[in-house]
């Protein structure tokens, strides 16, 4: 389970994220909606505990621990992993370095090639990670080392933005293993919060809670198609007046 | 000219610049050092060698246990050559002063591709008593073991003064891989060393340097590279270790149309070390192409990384990349990047890049599980991984343990 108690978040002196409550029971998949420059990618970057992003009140507990003074190589030892949505490159270090990383070891050569094809990226293994990577290869590759690193918590940016229709359907099916194929439901733990503003990757994963974000605040929380049919025909603003208050977001 | 009045000619030119300061690194006061090392013992079995020297060569590259995956043997310890060796035929090694007395034609090979009055430092190699090695592979010979010499500093206060000879007669192959070391970690000593190669038409040469010297060593090499109708001179070099002072600027000339010379050098140093290397590279041949590439790690110490390619022929090719990492607080790197075109449609180019790691990258490996210091040593190693096409296998392999080494040497 994650658990968001009353979080502030602040970025370089600037509080940006205010008070925001979230739990994710293992299993569930929720999805997070909000303008641009709402605070939805800062949220996550909080989570996964980038030093930048800094926790001024609140905190943040995941499989019962308290994690709010861990690094972010502690978190992700933990169970946690995230897609980046604009990835550094790194000059010399491999694709294939890279997914070994993320597989520490549980697999071997093979398993890297099995995972490259999945994800279509069998060319790139030999490739400085990143270099020259258009941005449907860069989302497919974050995903391909998600599948290797097996997170418990799946931390997804947009993972859908800038890819074409064609690339969508791989990427939903990548998303689908990561959430839900590779954690069979009778003792189903993974979980995952997704940042999107289309409906494409709803058809790929099982989400049952959607959250609006505004303002570094949570404006309301429901059924993520209902929320996405508002947004569609209403934009934000609506979506945010119908739902505020409607449910009690502080358990 | 004949011999005789060769020699006469490169002691006058010399004695002529015995106090010329070189262009560029610190100016070494040579008088400080001492020439007149003791005489080494020559050992007609490599593996005789002292176990101590034996394992600082080994360091470097040099195997003498077991030379069964070599062509061929030179070993020098300060002014002695103590052994020479081939195995196999097509290929000659030894000392270039027993070359000078077997082959007359020795003297169109000599202070040809390096000018004898450079500086004060091939000056002084001239006006010494010296030897260094001489390698040959006779034409269309393939030697596919490579070749490997070793330059060993053991007498504290000394000056090594080397003088190498390389040819690969037309169409040949040859391989070698150097290894430069010291027997003491404290002992102040220096190198002085000249290099001519000369690579035929369709001769190919790698040539794999490794430096392995101590902190308080100076080291000057004088490099001179020819390169004829189709040949290829690849030069790796990696310095290991720090070392206190170091400059060097090889002069590589393709002269034939479609030669081609790469350089990849791997320089790792630490704090009161002071580096000035590059490669110079002169374009003359139709079509002639060449690629530098260079990576700086100093945890303290001072880097100057030159390159220069000048283009002077039709359809010539050439690219430059420097660069540079500086690990720590202190530390500093300076990329000189030079092109030089003197003619219409040459294809010339550069990129050059220093600093510190990015943090950004370091937390990127760090959320897929790394550590911090894993995270650092995975960039740190990509950043010195360098592709090195056209070397054999196992050259590759010891080139990559020769990498891994130096890359522990700065973590
Ligand atoms: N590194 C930063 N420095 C300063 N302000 C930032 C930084 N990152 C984000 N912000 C600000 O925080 C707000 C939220 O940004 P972000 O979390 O990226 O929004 P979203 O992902 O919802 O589009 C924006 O106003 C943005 O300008
Ligand atoms: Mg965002």
């Amino acid at each position: 389970m994650l658990k968001i108690k009353d979080l502030s978040v602040s970025v370089e002196g600037k509080e940006i994220i205010h008070d925001v409550n979230m739990t994710i029971k293992n299993g569930e998949t929720h999805v997070l909606f909000g303008p641009n420059g709402a605070g939805k990618s800062t949220l996550l970057m909080a989570i996964m505990g980038f030093p930048k992003y800094r926790v001024t009140k609140g905190s943040i507990s995941f499989k019962g621990k308290d994690i709010t003074g861990l690094t972010v190589d502690e978190r992700a030892r933990m169970g946690m992993g995230m897609s980046f949505q604009r990835p550094p490159v790194v000059r010399g270090v491999k694709t294939r370095d890279m997914v070994a990383a993320c597989l520490k070891e549980s697999g071997d050569g093979d398993t890297i090639n099995v995972l490259a094809n999945r994800a279509d990226l069998g060319e790139f293994l030999e490739r400085d990670i990143n270099y020259g990577f258009s941005g449907g290869e860069i989302k497919r590759s974050e995903l391909m080392q998600l599948l290797a690193q097996k997170p418990e918590l799946t931390l997804l940016d947009e993972p859908e933005s800038g890819v074409d229709l064609v690339n969508i359907a791989l990427i939903g099916e990548l998303m689908n293993e990561l959430l839900e194929k590779n954690c069979p439901i009778q003792y189903r733990k993974c979980m995952g919060l997704i940042i999107t503003h289309t409906g494409h990757i709803l058809d790929y994963v099982n989400a049952r809670t959607g959250y609006v974000m505004c303002d570094g605040t949570i404006g309301c929380v429901g059924d993520p198609h209902e929320m996405l049919a508002t947004i569609r025909e209403k934009g934000y603003d609506e979506c945010i007046n119908c739902y505020l208050g409607r449910l009690p977001i502080n358990e | 000219m004949n011999k005789a009045k060769a020699s006469r000619t490169n002691k006058e030119k010399a004695r002529a610049a015995a106090n010329k300061t070189a262009s560029l690194g610190e100016d070494i006061d040579l008088s400080e050092y001492t020439s007149a090392g003791e005489k080494h013992a020559y050992r007609d079995n490599p593996s005789q060698l002292p176990a101590e020297a034996k394992k600082h060569m080994l360091e470097a590259g040099v195997m003498l246990d077991d030379t069964s995956q070599r062509s061929g043997t030179y070993i020098q310890m300060d002014n002695t050559p103590v052994h020479s060796s081939v195995s196999g035929d097509g290929v000659e090694v030894m000392p270039v002063s027993q070359a000078m007395e077997k082959y007359d034609w020795m003297t169109d090979y000599w202070w040809n591709a390096v000018a004898v009055d450079q500086d004060k430092y091939t000056a002084n190699i001239e006006l010494s008593q010296y030897d260094g090695y001489f390698i040959r592979t006779l034409p269309g010979k393939k030697t596919v073991f490579p070749v490997q010499a070793c330059l060993y500093l053991a007498k504290d206060k000394l000056v090594q003064n080397v003088h190498n000879v390389i040819i690969a007669e037309e169409g040949s192959e040859l391989h070698i891989i150097t290894g430069c070391s010291t027997a003491s970690q404290e002992d102040a000593g220096l190198h002085l060393g000249v290099s001519e190669f000369y690579i035929k038409k369709g001769a190919k040469v790698t040539f794999t340097m490794i430096h392995s010297w101590n902190p308080e060593t100076a080291v000057r090499p004088r490099s001179g590279v020819i390169v004829e109708e189709d040949g290829l001179f690849l030069s790796n070099y990696i310095l290991m270790k720090p070392v206190r002072s170091l400059q060097m600027n090889p002069l590589v000339k393709c002269v034939g149309d479609n030669s081609t010379a790469r350089f990849n050098s791997i320089l790792v140093t630490g704090e009161g070390s002071s580096l000035d290397v590059g490669s110079r590279i002169i374009l003359d041949g139709k079509g002639s192409r060449t690629e530098i590439v260079s990576r700086a790690i100093t945890t303290g110490g001072n880097i100057i990384a030159r390159g220069y390619i000048e283009g002077n022929a039709p359809d010539i090719k050439g690219h430059l990349e420097c660069r540079g990492l500086i690990l720590g607080e202190k530390g500093m790197i300076h990329a000189v990047p030079e092109l030089k075109g003197n003619l219409a449609g040459i294809d010339l180019s550069h990129e050059a890049a220093v600093g510190k790691i990015a943090e950004e990258e370091v937390e990127y490996l760090m959320a897929r599980g790394l550590t911090r210091e894993e995270a650092t040593a995975t960039i740190v190693r990509g950043f010195l991984h360098v592709d090195i096409e056209g070397l054999p296998p196992l050259l590759a392999e010891e080139l990559k343990r020769a990498v891994e080494a130096s890359e522990k040497e700065v973590m």
